[in-house]
């Protein structure tokens, strides 16, 4: 290291391979001092001017501006705010065509100037050793300095480097031809140039600090030592002209003989290289507060009478520059943003000046000649004699061409640093670096494509995967049913049943006990009856469903108890539990105690109350009560929800009246919290059940509720489950359902379901003691865990959902029994 | 304004294509000049043939590929080959020598693979070695030097001899051939190389009229003058130095151990080097852009080993000369050599 210091400081430099000897034509353009020009009429400036996001617009469309004044703010991404360049009324701010070689256009505020150029309030800061690190960085971000030498590189983020820096490179270098607008800023500034060196570091406190600067730039070099005098880590290095010497990489290997390794940054090695320009900058902003508003700007060019170097206000239009230094087109004109090696070609001139131009060139045919036609390429390898980064551009070209992109990359086609040293030298004409710029940006494209398929395949397997182990599961399922009973048979027995009971509970809250349990035996005929296609078909879109929600619910799905996440679904569940509660309340003077019962997420707390709702709405039916179903409290999201709660909250009404019993509905309790919804929900289904059985119709079970898809069908399965749990309750059950409450997860809810359609059967049983026994629902399963096979079928949808219905349901179930203990 | 739109670069060094061709030609010159001074100007004759003849095969060929013609014509890269061939072989062989050498150069070794940067071969030299496979009578039957012609002919004797197989007096090539002394000539290394296999020493061979000491009369101002041709290119940076330096340098070195080895039936470092195409070969043929290695340490390993298989192939072959197979061969081995010799890339390597 030591040795390495004392080397340069010695002057010696480390020549990279390659670079080419482009005419310099810069002397024509620094005869003059840098120019003052007259106030545009507009200025368009470009919320982006940088790499990152942009700043966030805090500016509107006919508010008066000051000089000075943000026009965004940073908002993380290494986004930078731009600036008012000068005081006047923002006329507009719509999407411009940018300083890009594509001119895409980007969002711009348009200011039109007063005149006045009257300065915001400036905050200078006089001692900047006073400053901490994190402020002095600050300061940087919010004047909106960005790399000046063309690639626009916040330069805060590079201020705010946390690796440890040895050199500080300076890049005076400018070896594109015809450009000297960091020449003459040198030659002019090179004691605010210095003072940025200072601040940087003050930043970096880097071992040795080398400005680079061509031995083209004599008066610029004796500035610069001149300026740099005082400062003995400073060190002004001159380096033979060569393009593309002012080439990051190229740079640091010239001042230091070491390589940026590729892939990485010059930081990983303990480099860090700025512009002579942006250092200026990072002077004005911090000693006289003065955020990046204007640049010095070569216009230059054999069409350009007076070339030379200008202060361009940013936004300022190419057309007002070239206007101004006086412009005399050639046909076929072409003016280019940046130097003849590097710079693009603009569409139009009517673009603004950004932080990275620096310079207009409009040429004429004989200084830059038009591209020939492109030639055969004869391998004569002129290009990797030029190339400065040791490629083999020929080679890449014929990659290039045949779309090898595997061979691209073995040549290390991305580090090239598109200088377009090949293409000056090739006798064919061929344009290189366009082959290279598009086999790029293909290959990135290919990779992008690449990582997405990848994930798709992953997707896919993972599907792949769940629907094997789901099918599986389904057919242990399946397997276990037949052993219970057919279809068929179920069908009949649930049949037998409800009728039975709807007959015999005439008196009693029974008929509305069997009702439900007809209802819900329905249900299962009607999923049962169809063939099991549907069924299966039904749970695999249910499964869909699910693994898209998979992470999301596996997260909330411990939780339980009530976890309401999203207030509007929650809010809308509570609001139908509500609705429910009184009505059940009216219904039953019964007081229910709250079990906890609550859905274990937003949608699944949605999806109960929906089914709550819509068991409700079934009792009610069945009690052949005429509703009128207004439906109140109409949920926000959830459509499908929403709808079904509207129904069942109309049902519920209708039951209650039909249930002649003269609730005077004291609304007022509405619960406020899930509990409460959930104990409402019961209540409501319990007055449901009673209102059926009061009116002691015999229910066929008219199997409205025929799930459409998958999650109408697991409403309906946990409609009908609640149903049948209400039903059995209604029946004066003497089930004690110890029932441990709150089921956990999924299972414990399937545990509940069980218990409570276990005991819907046994009202049922009780009641219409002619029943066939053979119900296959596992009578005394109170407690334990029977697998609910009423509720299977439909269930299938969204296990989740079912499962936190089921859960309701059960709770519910509880209560209502609860209730019918009281009583009795 | 209606401005237009360029990739960049917008500059370019004006070097083109045919301005390179051109110039390669250009340095044709001196050595041709050797040629014709101490061969005759039948040279000349072959030299206009071969052009007209390069100039109809690719404007045949690139109309047949609904090519433009002109544009592609007009690189030069057809008339170089034509030069080239034109001054490889015999100056007194029969027209359609040189009719079939340009016609297969350009047709099939060129435009079939692809046109001009699509050729694996060199197409000179693998026309020529088509010619000395298919002809080696007239492909071999190289004349003395003008002085030592029993009689000397003229140009329209040389002109009728190209067309008709004898001159207007009725004197066939190898009658034209016996010299002074009625001995049939034959070039210095055929003569050396004949000489050493009838047990004379190099010595011995070398105190014929044919030769000045070092080596062939005439045939090494002719490779001077090649030489000095292909310092201009080098000069002008139109080839690197790399496989001349190295395909010298290597048969210097093989020619070298060689004498030292063998002093008495190897002719020496100076021999080798300015006898037959040495120079032509060493600066105009192997440094065919499209068909030579592309890298630099490629090339040195690539103009090594053509110097090596020269050396092989005249001292131990059955040819007297050498470097047409050399280079065919090395060809051969190209993409190869790239691959292996690419260079690093900035930073690539380091840490």
């Amino acid at each position: 290291m030591e040795k390495l210091i004392d080397q340069i400081k010695q002057g010696k430099v480390w020549p990279f391979p390659g670079g080419i000897h482009p005419p310099g034509q810069k002397q024509q353009s620094t005869t003059q001092a840098i120019a003052r020009l007259p106030l545009p009429d507009k200025l368009v400036v470009s919320l982006k001017q940088h790499i990152g996001a942009n700043g966030k617009l805090i500016v509107e469309k006919g508010q008066q501006v000051l000089k000075g004044q943000a026009l965004t703010k940073p908002s993380g991404n290494w986004s930078v705010p731009v600036h008012a360049p000068t005081s006047g009324l923002i006329s507009d701010i719509c999407p411009m065509p940018s300083a890009h070689p594509s001119a895409l256009p980007e969002l711009s505020v348009i200011i039109e100037p007063d005149g006045e150029d009257n300065w915001c309030e400036l905050n200078p800061v006089t001692d900047a050793k006073a400053l901490s690190h994190d402020e002095l960085v600050d300061v940087i971000h919010q004047s909106g300095i960005a790399g000046m030498g063309g690639a626009g590189f916040p330069t805060y983020v590079k201020a705010d480097t946390r690796k440890a820096i040895e050199f500080l490179i300076v890049n005076a270098v400018e070896c594109e031809p015809y450009i000297t607008a960091d020449d003459m800023l040198m030659r002019e500034h090179a004691d605010g140039i210095v003072a940025g060196i200072e601040l940087m570091q003050q930043l970096l406190s880097p071992q040795l600090t080398i400005i680079g600067i061509e031995d083209n730039k004599p008066d610029a070099i004796a500035a610069m030592k001149q300026a740099a005098q005082h400062n003995d880590s400073i060190i002004v290095q001159t380096v033979p002209t060569i393009y593309p010497s002012g080439g990051e990489k190229q740079l640091i290997k010239l001042l230091t003989g070491k390589e940026v390794p590729s892939g990485s940054i010059p930081a990983d090695i303990g480099m860090l290289v700025q512009n002579v320009g942006t250092l200026f900058a990072v002077n004005q902003a911090v000693y006289e507060g003065k955020p990046l508003i204007e640049r010095v700007v070569t216009v230059t060019g054999n069409t350009i009478h007076k070339q030379g170097n200008v202060w361009a206000l940013l936004g300022t239009e190419i057309k007002h520059l070239l206007d101004c230094q006086g412009f005399s087109p050639a046909p076929q004109q072409r003016v280019v943003m940046g130097g003849p090696m590097m710079g693009f070609t603009l569409p139009t001139v009517r673009i603004g000046v950004v932080k990275t131009t620096n310079c207009i060139l409009a040429p004429d045919h004989q200084e830059l000649a038009e591209p020939g036609d492109e030639k055969a390429c004869i391998r004569c390898s002129a290009c990797a004699d030029a190339c400065p980064a040791s490629l083999l551009p020929q080679q890449l070209q014929w990659f290039a061409k045949s779309k090898e992109y595997d061979k691209l990359n073995e040549h290390n086609l991305f580090d090239c640093i598109e200088c377009g040293a090949c293409a000056y030298v090739c006798p064919s004409e061929i344009p290189l670096v366009q082959y290279y710029r598009v086999a790029k940006a293909e290959i990135k494209e290919q990779q992008a494509e690449q990582i997405k398929a990848e994930r798709a395949k992953e997707r896919f397997e993972a599907r792949k995967e769940r629907l094997e182990r789901e099918q599986e599961e389904r057919q242990n399922r399946h397997k276990r049913k037949p052993a219970a009973k057919s279809d068929d048979e179920k069908q009949k027995v649930a049949d037998a049943l409800a009728r039975v009971k709807a007959k015999s509970d005439d008196t009693d809250s029974k008929s509305a006990v069997a009702a439900a349990i007809a209802r819900a035996k329905a249900k299962k005929q009607g999923a049962e009856l169809e063939p099991d296609n549907s069924e299966v078909a039904k749970e695999r879109a249910a499964r869909k469903e699910q693994a898209r929600k998979y992470k999301e619910q596996k997260a909330l799905e411990q939780g339980e108890e009530s976890v309401d996440k999203d207030d509007k679904k929650s809010a809308v569940a509570a609001a139908i539990a509500r609705a429910k509660a009184k009505k059940a309340a009216q219904a039953t003077e019964s007081q229910a105690e709250a079990e906890e019962a609550a859905p274990v997420d937003d949608k699944k707390a949605a999806v109960a109350a929906a089914i709550a709702r819509a068991k409700a709405k079934k009792a009610a039916q069945a009690a052949e009560s005429q509703t009128v179903a207004e439906a109140d409290s109409a949920p926000v999201d959830d459509k499908k929800a929403a709808v079904a709660a509207a129904i069942a909250r109309a049902k519920a009404k209708k039951a209650a009246q039909a249930a002649e019993n003269q609730t005077e509905a004291k609304e007022d309790s509405a619960p406020v919290d899930d509990k409460k919804a959930a104990v409402a929900a019961a209540i409501a289904r319990a007055k449901a059940k009673k209102a059926a059985q009061a009116a002691e119709n015999q229910t066929e079970a008219e199997e409205d509720s025929a799930p459409v898809d998958d999650k109408k069908a697991a409403v309906a399965a946990a409609i009908a489950r609640a149903k049948a749990k209400k039903a059995a309750q209604a029946a004066e059950n003497q089930t004690e359902a110890e029932e441990d409450s709150a089921p956990v997860d999924d299972k414990k809810a399937a545990v509940a379901a069980a218990i409570a359609r276990a005991k819907a059967k046994k009202a049922a049983k009780e009641q219409a003691q002619s029943d066939e026994s053979s119900e296959q629902l596992d009578d005394s399963s109170d407690t334990d865990d029977s697998k609910p096979q009423v509720d299977e079928p439909e269930s299938s949808e969204d296990k989740k959902k079912a499962a936190v219905a089921r859960a309701i349901a059960r709770a519910k179930a509880k209560k209502l029994q609860q209730e019918g203990n009281d009583k009795s | 304004m209606k401005l237009t739109m360029a990739s960049s670069p917008h500059n370019h060094s004006h070097k083109s294509l045919s301005r390179l061709m051109m110039t390669v030609i250009a340095a044709c010159i001196p050595g041709l000049i050797a040629q014709v001074f101490f061969f005759g100007s039948a040279v000349l004759i072959q030299l206009v043939l071969a052009l007209i003849t390069v100039s109809a095969c690719e404007a045949a060929v690139l109309q047949l590929r609904k090519r433009k013609v002109w544009p592609t014509l007009s690189d030069g890269s057809a008339w170089l080959t034509g030069v080239l061939l034109a001054l490889s072989i015999p100056p007194l062989a029969p027209w359609w020598i040189i009719v079939i050498g340009c016609m297969f150069a350009i047709v099939i070794v060129k435009q079939l693979y692809g046109g001009l940067g699509f050729n694996l071969f060199n197409p000179a030299m693998a026309a020529y070695v088509l010619l000395l496979v298919s002809f080696p009578v007239q492909m071999t039957s190289w004349l003395p030097v003008s002085d030592l012609l029993a009689s000397p002919i003229s140009f329209s004797q040389q002109l009728s001899v190209i067309f008709n197989g004898f001159t207007s007096a009725g004197f066939s090539v190898d009658q034209l051939r016996v010299a002074i002394d009625g001995t049939t000539m034959a070039t210095p290394l055929d003569t050396v190389k004949t000489d050493v296999a009838h047990h004379l020493t190099v010595a011995e061979s070398m105190s014929k009229p044919l030769f000045n000491g070092w080596f062939g009369l005439g045939w090494g101002w002719v490779n001077l003058g090649f030489l000095v041709g292909g310092l201009y290119l080098l000069k002008a940076n139109i080839i690197n130095w790399h496989i001349p330096v190295s395909f010298l340098a290597s048969l210097a070195v093989c020619s070298g151990i060689g004498y030292i080895a063998a002093p008495g039936t190897e002719p020496g470092v100076v021999f080798h080097l300015f006898s037959g195409a040495t120079m032509l070969g060493a600066f105009f043929i192997a440094t065919d852009p499209v068909s030579a290695s592309t890298t630099n340490r490629g090339r040195l390993i690539y103009g090594a080993l053509i110097g090596l298989l020269v050396y092989l192939i005249r001292t131990f072959g059955g040819y007297p000369d050498a470097v047409a197979f050399s280079v065919l061969l090395l060809n051969m081995a190209v993409p190869l050599i790239d691959y292996y010799t690419k260079p690093r890339t900035y930073g690539h390597g380091v840490k």
